[in-house]
């Protein structure tokens, strides 16, 4: 057979480029997946190295390359540089102390550390803090202790790195790199300093003992980030014409941990903070990362208040800079101050307004936390239009918070009670949809509390239902208000501006409109037939009203029927005549039987053995009622109405009513539907609960369409089998 | 500290990653797509930064290429938005151009500027310097 030499790994590049679809790339990975296995079989040690360079490319891509990880372990064990470069690189991308394969490195890794060369060494120490097991760690920390100490200055910047990686693995460790640590920042090659800088951060952030030893070498840091500033020009470590940014960061970052809640390193600090923020160069992004640093630092240790004030004009200037990271960092830093030292961000409020209105989405997050945070009684007018406005424009995604924080500003800080309600319906009227819906309930008790607005409130609202009845929290609570006051609102009563003339039946028109309109939720269907219901005793046109509820007594919408039921229960006796007097059926919130046959269950036991009886049957209308007891409550007879149609016409819009003698209970539940279907193709079946210890008997009243006519009819019941209530 | 390095092209297609955090092989791809795609998605009026599940994306645009750094809260993104130009200015000044079918060599160059997550070195020419060294080892 043909046995070629394995490709390059950029012959690898150039070729999987080519490939225009993804089964074509997986084809070509495929092909030469194989070809790498059949070369690792053969031990071949020429290639191997190749192999696996192409392999971590493969797997880069996301192919699985864990046939590899063996290969890596030879490389690394191999005496050319080329093979344990990518040895170590395979290592690293490819394996985790979660494969036992890791393991076998450690003896590897041990002699490396100790090579000869100090770019092997450097090799063993990277792969070893980027994943060395705990195991590993403990076995090599003393290696590591060593190159830590060494004046090779390219190894120890690593062994600092790698000692943090140690420390993290095995936290006992720490104690053991301490002496090490002494004249690290003694030393003048600027990587060692930064890596040496970055374990001390580590040390310090895990252990309060080492943050309390650490805190003498405040000086030297204040020394080391002195020489930097005042250094000049130093081509080695320069960037756009400052020294070393990376590392005078590290070191800021460093004296904040030191500083912080104590006194006298803040003490010690406090110059060296000043002259940074005051003499960094902010032309360029550098300068700007450097005095971020800075003050972050100042805001968080002991700092007088003095370099306080200057941190926070740094950040008002960074808010007027072109560019939007940096503004973005400026806010971000001010939402952090904004309860400590509120006062002076104060001062910047109105540039903050302004980036209400920049085009980043973050800026604008963050102006409005911040605009929220910095509302008080004094700029509550001037703040408010601003933040009205940024709702009207912004993104959805941010309306709910920006309504929320409105609703929440207006109630600590409005200036009087017309404002808030003004500022409420603006509110309503722009962002309703979003609205959050624990609102409605908080704005429906302030509308009441503020008694003197309630004309005046409940005209606005009743305009706005007319303009636009879809934002269901904006219909909910102007149907509340029209259901409390409407009788103000026909009154024609209202002071703060000019009164609307407005009868009866159009408060009554607009109400019902919500309950057909389908833009309507059923909550929102619940709050207008409330509503309307309200209205029968602050209206004259009972009738009316009457007539609604009636309706929807009969309605799909359980929760509507209840409140229905609920209602007509009241004077149900009177609609039948007769001289029993009404009782108010209890309500229970249940789910509509959908053929009977799931309430039974829920009501318990089926049929005791009471016989059915048929209560009804007249024009082809027969209603059957079969019976059982309630469990557990056994006084209480659970009947099952059968409605069924012998007609070659199907009876619509069926409403079953019933009505009991005071002396009992009863309970109406929803029906299954409110058609009953022709030559007896189905029936409607509605369950009755009766509380009872004596002879039942019952009126019942039927209401139907049949063949185009309304058809209703009144019938007594008195043939209950005794069973039924003894 | 750096939870990951990515270099993308226009198209979303990874052309090199390195992660100082441990992810998983099958969370990565998903992580990838939808980093890059916050970052594509932006304007350029837009800044740099992105909140990014519960951490930061520090992003910057070369030509075709972008770099996309995954930062923990807290870490300094002026700083980092500074590493990524850093890097560039290194990666400009071994390769005289068309540098990703040098992957191997990217990634040692990275190795000696970020380890672990942190920085070590920023010095171009310490940076360089073992790289030179291997390739003359490697020839010899």
């Amino acid at each position: 057979w043909v046995c070629h030499t394995p490709i390059r790994l950029r012959e690898l590049i150039r070729t999987i480029r080519t490939a225009r679809t993804q089964a074509e790339e997986r084809e070509m990975i495929q092909k030469e997946c194989a070809a790498i296995r059949s070369s690792f079989r053969e031990e071949d040690n020429t290639y191997r190295c190749r192999n696996v360079a192409k392999l971590l490319y493969m797997h880069m891509l996301g192919y699985p390359a864990h046939f590899g990880q063996l290969e890596c372990l030879k490389l690394i064990a191999s005496q050319k540089f080329t093979d344990k470069r990518i040895g170590y690189l395979g290592a690293m991308l490819l394996l985790d102390e979660r494969q036992d394969v890791h393991l076998l490195m450690t003896n590897c890794i041990k002699n490396d550390l100790n090579h000869s060369t100090q770019y092997v060494q450097g090799l063993a120490l990277c792969t070893l803090g980027c994943m060395g097991s705990s195991e590993m760690c403990r076995d090599l920390a003393g290696e590591v202790e060593k190159l830590l100490k060494t004046s090779n200055s390219y190894l120890r910047k690593k062994a600092a790195l790698c000692a943090v990686h140690v420390i993290r693995k095995v936290p006992e460790l720490m104690e053991m790199f301490l002496p090490a640590t002494k004249n690290l920042l003694s030393e003048k090659n600027h990587g060692v300093l930064h890596t040496s800088v970055v374990l001390l951060t580590e040390m310090c952030e895990r252990s309060p003992d080492m943050l309390a030893h650490f805190r003498k070498l405040v000086p030297q840091l204040v020394r080391i980030l002195k020489n930097l500033i005042m250094s000049g020009y130093s081509p080695e470590h320069d960037v756009s014409g400052i020294s070393d940014p990376f590392l005078q960061v590290r070191i800021l970052r460093l004296l904040r941990i030191l500083g912080k809640g104590d006194d006298d390193s803040s003490e010690a600090m406090n110059d060296i903070l000043a002259q940074v923020a005051t003499n960094t160069e902010t032309s360029k992004n550098v300068g700007n990362a450097i005095l971020y640093e800075t003050v972050l630092t100042i805001m968080d240790i002991k700092s007088e208040s003095g370099l306080r004030v200057l941190a926070i004009n740094i950040l008002g200037r960074f808010l007027l800079n072109n560019d939007k990271n940096i503004r973005y960092v400026a806010l971000t830093s001010l939402l952090k101050t904004v309860q400590t030292d509120h006062n002076a961000v104060q001062r910047h409020r109105s540039t903050i307004v302004d980036c209400l209105k920049d085009l980043d989405v973050s800026i604008k997050r963050r102006a409005m936390e911040l605009s929220f945070a910095l509302v008080n009684g004094n700029n509550i007018r001037g703040m408010m239009k601003e933040l009205l406005y940024f709702l009207d424009s912004c993104d959805p995604e941010f309306k709910a918070d920006c309504a929320s924080g409105v609703f929440l500003a207006a109630e600590k800080y409005a200036p009087s009670k017309r404002w808030h309600i003004d500022t409420i319906m603006r509110v309503l009227t722009t962002a309703g949809s979003y609205v959050r819906d624990d609102s409605v309930p908080n704005l429906i008790q302030l509308i009441t509390n503020s008694v003197e607005m309630h004309a005046y409130t409940v005209q606005r609202l009743y305009k706005a239902l007319l303009d636009d009845i879809s934002q269901q929290p904006l219909v909910q609570v102007a149907s509340w208000c029209i259901g409390e006051y409407g009788d103000l609102l026909i009154s024609g009563q209202c002071e703060e501006e000019e009164p609307i003339q407005v009868t009866e039946d159009e408060v009554l028109d607009v109400l019902e409109g919500l309950l057909v309109s389908n833009l309507s939720s059923p909550v929102t269907r619940g709050y207008s037939l409330t509503a309307i219901m309200k209205l029968s005793t602050r209206f004259s046109s009972v009738n009316r009203i009457k007539k609604v509820v009636s309706i929807y007594g009969s309605s799909i919408d359980v929760e509507l029927q209840q409140r229905a039921v609920e209602y007509n229960g009241n004077d149900l006796l009177d609609l039948l005549g007769g001289n029993d007097v009404p009782v108010i059926p209890t309500t229970m919130p249940t789910k509509p039987a959908s053929a009977g046959g799931e309430l039974l269950d829920l009501l318990g036991d089926l049929s005791l053995g009471i016989p059915p009886m048929t209560a009804y049957n007249k024009n082809g209308l027969k209603i059957d009622f079969t019976f059982e007891r309630a469990n557990p409550n056994p006084n209480v007879a659970v009947i099952t109405i059968h409605a069924s149609n012998s007609t070659e016409a199907d009876m619509t819009d069926f409403v079953f009513q019933a009505a009991v003698p005071k002396t009992f209970q009863l309970q109406l539940l929803s029906p299954s539907s409110n058609v009953v279907p022709a030559l007896n193709q189905g029936t409607v079946t509605q369950v009755i609960r009766v509380l009872n210890q004596q002879k039942l008997r019952m009126r019942i009243k039927l209401t139907y369409i049949h063949k185009g006519s309304a058809v209703q009819d009144l019938a007594e019941v008195n043939n209950f089998p005794p069973q039924s209530w003894q | 500290m750096i939870k990951f390095v990515l270099m993308v092209n226009q198209q979303g297609q990874t052309r090199l990653s390195r992660y100082y955090e441990s992810v998983e092989l099958s969370r990565r791809a998903a992580l990838e797509a939808d980093a890059v795609r916050c970052c594509l998605s932006r304007k350029k009026d837009q800044c740099s930064f992105v909140e990014f599940k519960d951490f930061k994306l520090v992003y910057r645009q070369y030509a075709a290429l972008i770099i996309v750094v995954g930062v923990s809260d807290g870490e300094n993104e002026l700083s980092i938005y500074e590493l990524i130009h850093n890097f560039v200015e290194v990666l400009d000044k071994h390769f005289s151009r068309v540098i990703m079918f040098n992957l191997d060599s990217i990634h040692i160059i990275l190795d000696e500027m970020i380890q672990n997550g942190h920085i070590v070195e920023t010095n171009k020419n310490r940076i360089l310097a073992p790289l030179t060294a291997i390739n003359k080892m490697a020839e010899g």
